[in-house]
């Protein structure tokens, strides 16, 4: 320990030396800090504090991440393998995932403090611990195909405008690690969605597949180079194409709703054959969305860590167990998102609404919002009656957008977004009602 | 007497050092000292001279803007120094003791008769005034108010505080001559809370006072809590309060017609030895009690609770406010991350948040360091301060509110209604450092100036 507090002491020693290079104080004393809690005391005020502060409570919060990121990658070998056709073993897998999902932490975690450490040391400050979360969070919530300079620009965004505009850690209005994503799903929606993202290589391995096929077809020779190809379906099952679609749960189902809405549409027209057909597409497509448990335990493709419920359930057990996280936030965003989609399934009409309720908010982004994104408390509501209308205004906004919007197959994002965006609105009302009843207290003494 | 009132919003600081409940005789101390800095915003007029001869009771001082209010010396001796600080600030009158004291004669003759402005000339004239302080602002009390009533606690529930039941058993006739005073001074009369309605009889059996029964942990025994819970003060009205121990020598003062300021001062805390109750006069200095009975070296000398008390040397004297002297160890060391800094498993140490064990083993003492356990933030954790702040007011807003000088937002959220002292909980578990009670005390000077 000595020997490492000499090297911090010598750095910020050599530091102070010039005016030139005091500026770069932040860097060392971020470092510094992280190695040692630093030896302020309390000089005002209160003479003793409470042990915690805000880097273990950033740190808990990627503890309870690990879950998530864990199955995440073990997931995204699982669907690279099962697309190729080829059996795998889970350390297979695993490996696999980690290779892809390694490569995206590091881009956004070197990005993001890159951009922090500079912007700590253009205004003089140290370095806050707000990243060392959203930088979990943003690999966590990418399609696991996303090219990595997309990663990093995302997080120059976010960080830059979601954030150090509004002056750092704690004053951003809406959620960094979203903002990412809300930024590549609107710039780059190619990269973002359908079904040529969630599975690990699945661009090139269709890519090859049609070109073997259609010089197949043509009666051409096929080179043996392509054969060999590692990004290949299984070319002895020519089917595999349309058997692995790529597409997530919720993009089947939302595709078995536009079939049926183009059904009643060709009812309409009374053109019966027609609608048939339509309706029976749409069954078809609505057969590959995943099953109940499948969708809890996370065996389905989607972003790298949101696909499992039950991951997100045990960071969420810890995170309420530490009491990091708010258990009402948490609680009302379930019930907003539940009774959305009670709603339309109590409605029916198509394959995505009738989906027990239950099995809806297991899919795509919504468990691992309520645990991870609409927690944040930096951009949650701050007093205890807001949090319930903020959780229940984000769960119920996200599934609203999931089912009702034919653009995007998926809402959470968006639902907890305008969620934030709302949440000084609602403190507003539950600060002036608590001044109204003071003000009455005044009227009736 | 009326129904309990439960708090249950807060947190009781549970450290090593209680002091025994046993009485000491401190040594008389060479120097007495009234320091104007522990009446806040107050400008002191200077009536001695260096070298000037006083009795105890003597006025070395009075308010520059309200020269009826006397400040006087606590022994007979003489004026050895007027330290000045900055722009010539006053800090502390030095008064050398005499070996034995002389006291100044106050007229007590009709103190049974007085009226309302009666009682507030004998206050002023004889040095007990400031005693006496006043909600909003929690300064010394202004005599031309016309205060709603006057508040008592009847219990200290801040850390390691001395037990009022022990401080002033057998002290019911001085309590009692004390409140018969106070009482004339309000039309709505005195409010004397005691824990959970019991007590020590000097307290629980004093008359002409509403009785109130409080329970549950700090800040429960804070004077501003009560008043909320019971009258809360709304913009315009002014509320004074004493501290229970204060009544007492205001009521001795009544009944011998002499200003003896006794206090019984609990040496507590982890570094402290020989943790009694010392029995001495107010303004004394520090030495004359720590001297000895401090354990090894890089130490902090606290006039006052670990909460909201003044960090002093064994040079520096007692607050005129304070019956409790805390040495606990400094914190002025690196911790090194995994073993006792932020990522270690923290077994012992305080906090009040899960992500430390101590929270399993609820009673258990802790040992606490000056050390501020990480660096100042922004805002980042939500609902971390009303846990233990127990008002029907937002407290991040107020914090938030007097940091952004917000006038208008500070009257709306309840500044009338706090003192610093009830966030000393919200700061001494705040994740991100924030110093929330200087904060408000710069807020309430602020509405001090502009306001009343």
């Amino acid at each position: 320990m000595k020997f490492l507090r000499n090297i911090f002491d010598n750095a910020h020693h050599k530091l102070n030396k010039s005016e030139k290079t005091k500026k770069y104080f932040p860097l060392v004393d971020a470092l510094d800090t992280l190695v040692f809690t630093p030896n302020h005391t309390t000089q005002k005020g209160a003479h003793i504090r409470d042990a915690i502060d805000l880097k273990r409570t950033m740190m808990f919060v990627i503890l309870a991440m690990i879950p998530c990121l864990l199955f995440g990658m073990y997931n995204v070998g699982h669907w690279h393998y099962n697309a190729l056709g080829e059996t795998s073993t889970l350390l297979d897998n695993f490996l696999y995932g980690a290779l892809k999902v390694i490569p995206i932490i590091a881009v956004s975690y070197a990005v993001g403090l890159g951009v922090e450490f500079i912007f700590a040391i253009k205004n003089g400050h140290s370095v806050q611990e707000g990243f060392l979360v959203s930088g979990m969070l943003i690999p966590l919530i990418m399609p696991v195909d996303v090219p990595l300079w997309m990663v990093g620009v995302a997080t120059i965004f976010a960080v830059v405008i979601g954030k150090e505009v509004f002056g750092g850690t704690g004053m951003n209005i809406i959620n960094i690690a979203l903002t990412a994503r809300a930024f590549l799903f609107f710039a780059h929606p190619t990269s973002m969605t359908g079904d040529n993202t969630w599975i690990a290589g699945i661009k090139g391995m269709k890519e090859n597949t049609a070109k073997i096929k259609e010089l197949a077809d043509n009666g051409k020779e096929i080179p043996q180079s392509l054969l060999d190809s590692p990004q290949l379906f299984n070319y002895g099952t020519a089917d595999s194409v349309d058997v692995v679609s790529g597409a997530t749960s919720l993009g089947d189902l939302a595709t078995a709703k536009a079939k049926y809405e183009e059904a009643a549409v060709a009812l309409s027209k009374g053109k019966d054959d027609v609608f048939k057909s339509l309706i029976e597409e749409g069954d078809k497509v609505a057969s590959k969305a995943v099953s109940l448990s499948d969708t809890f335990w996370g065996i389905e493709p989607g972003s790298v860590g949101e696909t499992s419920a039950f991951a997100a359930l045990l960071g969420a057990a810890f995170l309420l167990w530490v009491g990091i996280a708010s258990w009402k936030v948490m609680t009302s965003f379930f019930l907003g998102g539940l009774s959305i989609a009670g709603l339309f399934y109590a409605m029916g009409g198509n394959p995505f609404y009738e989906v027990d309720p239950i099995h809806q908010l297991m899919y795509g982004g919504f468990m691992f919002g309520m645990v991870f994104m609409i927690t944040d408390p930096v951009t949650a509501a701050q007093t205890s009656t807001g949090k319930f209308f903020y959780g229940f205004i984000g769960g119920a906004l996200g599934i609203l957008i999931r089912m009702g919007n034919p653009a995007y197959p998926e809402g959470v994002m968006l639902g907890i977004l305008i969620a934030n965006v709302c949440a000084p609105t609602i403190d507003h009302m539950v600060i002036r009602a608590n001044v109204k009843r003071r003000m009455k207290r005044l009227k009736t003494a | 007497m009326s129904k309990t009132i439960k708090i249950r919003r807060g947190l009781d600081v549970n450290l090593l050092g209680e002091a025994e409940k046993v009485i000491a005789d401190a040594k008389r101390s060479q120097i007495y000292a009234i320091n104007p800095a522990d009446f806040h915003n107050m400008t002191p007029k200077m009536v001695v001279k260096v070298g000037d001869k006083v009795k105890a009771g003597s006025v070395l001082f009075k308010d520059k803007y309200n020269m009826d209010i006397n400040y006087v010396s606590s022994v007979a001796g003489t004026v050895k120094d007027i330290v000045r600080g900055e722009k010539r600030r006053i800090l502390s009158v030095l008064v050398e003791a005499d070996a034995t004291d002389e006291y100044e004669n106050i007229d007590i003759s009709n103190v049974g008769n007085l009226d309302a402005s009666g009682a507030k000339s004998f206050l002023m004239n004889s040095g007990l005034w400031p005693f006496i302080k006043m909600r909003p602002l929690d300064v010394v009390a202004r005599p031309e108010d016309e205060p709603k009533a006057i508040f008592i606690s009847g219990f200290d529930s801040s850390p390691l505080a001395p037990d009022y039941d022990f401080t002033l058993h057998g002290k019911d006739k001085e309590f009692q001559a004390g409140i018969d005073i106070l009482n004339k001074l309000s039309k709505g009369g005195v409010h004397l809370s005691l824990r959970n309605g019991n007590s020590d009889p000097a307290l629980k059996n004093a008359k002409n006072c509403k009785i109130h029964s409080i329970s549950g942990p700090h800040p429960a025994g804070n004077v501003g809590v009560q008043i909320h819970h019971i009258s809360p003060i709304n913009k315009g009205e002014i509320v004074w309060t004493v501290n229970a121990q204060d009544v007492a020598i205001i009521g001795a003062t009544a009944l011998t017609g002499k200003y003896i300021p006794t206090r019984l001062v609990a040496l507590t805390g982890e570094k402290a030895k020989n943790r009694k109750h010392y029995r001495t006069l107010i303004g004394t200095s520090i030495g004359s009690i720590v001297e000895g009975n401090i354990e090894g070296e890089n130490n902090r000398i606290i006039s006052g609770n670990v909460l909201t008390g003044g960090k002093v040397t064994s040079e520096d004297y007692l607050g005129f406010y304070h019956s409790q002297i805390t040495i606990i160890p400094e914190g002025n060391e690196f911790k090194f991350f995994l073993s006792n800094g932020w990522l270690g498993l923290g077994f012992g140490r305080f906090s009040i948040s899960h992500a430390y064990p101590s929270w399993i083993s609820k009673s258990k003492k802790f040992k606490v360091d000056t050390n501020l356990n990480g660096e100042e933030r922004a805002f980042v954790v939500s609902e971390e301060y009303e846990k233990v702040f127990p008002f029907d007011i937002l407290p991040v807003q107020l914090v938030k509110a007097a940091i952004t000088d917000d006038i208008d937002n500070m009257e709306k959220l309840g500044i009338y209604e706090v003192a610093p002292e009830d966030f000393a909980l919200c700061e001494l578990i705040c994740t991100s450092k924030i110093q929330s009670q200087e904060h408000i005390r710069k807020g309430l000077d602020l509405i001090q100036k502009e306001c009343m």
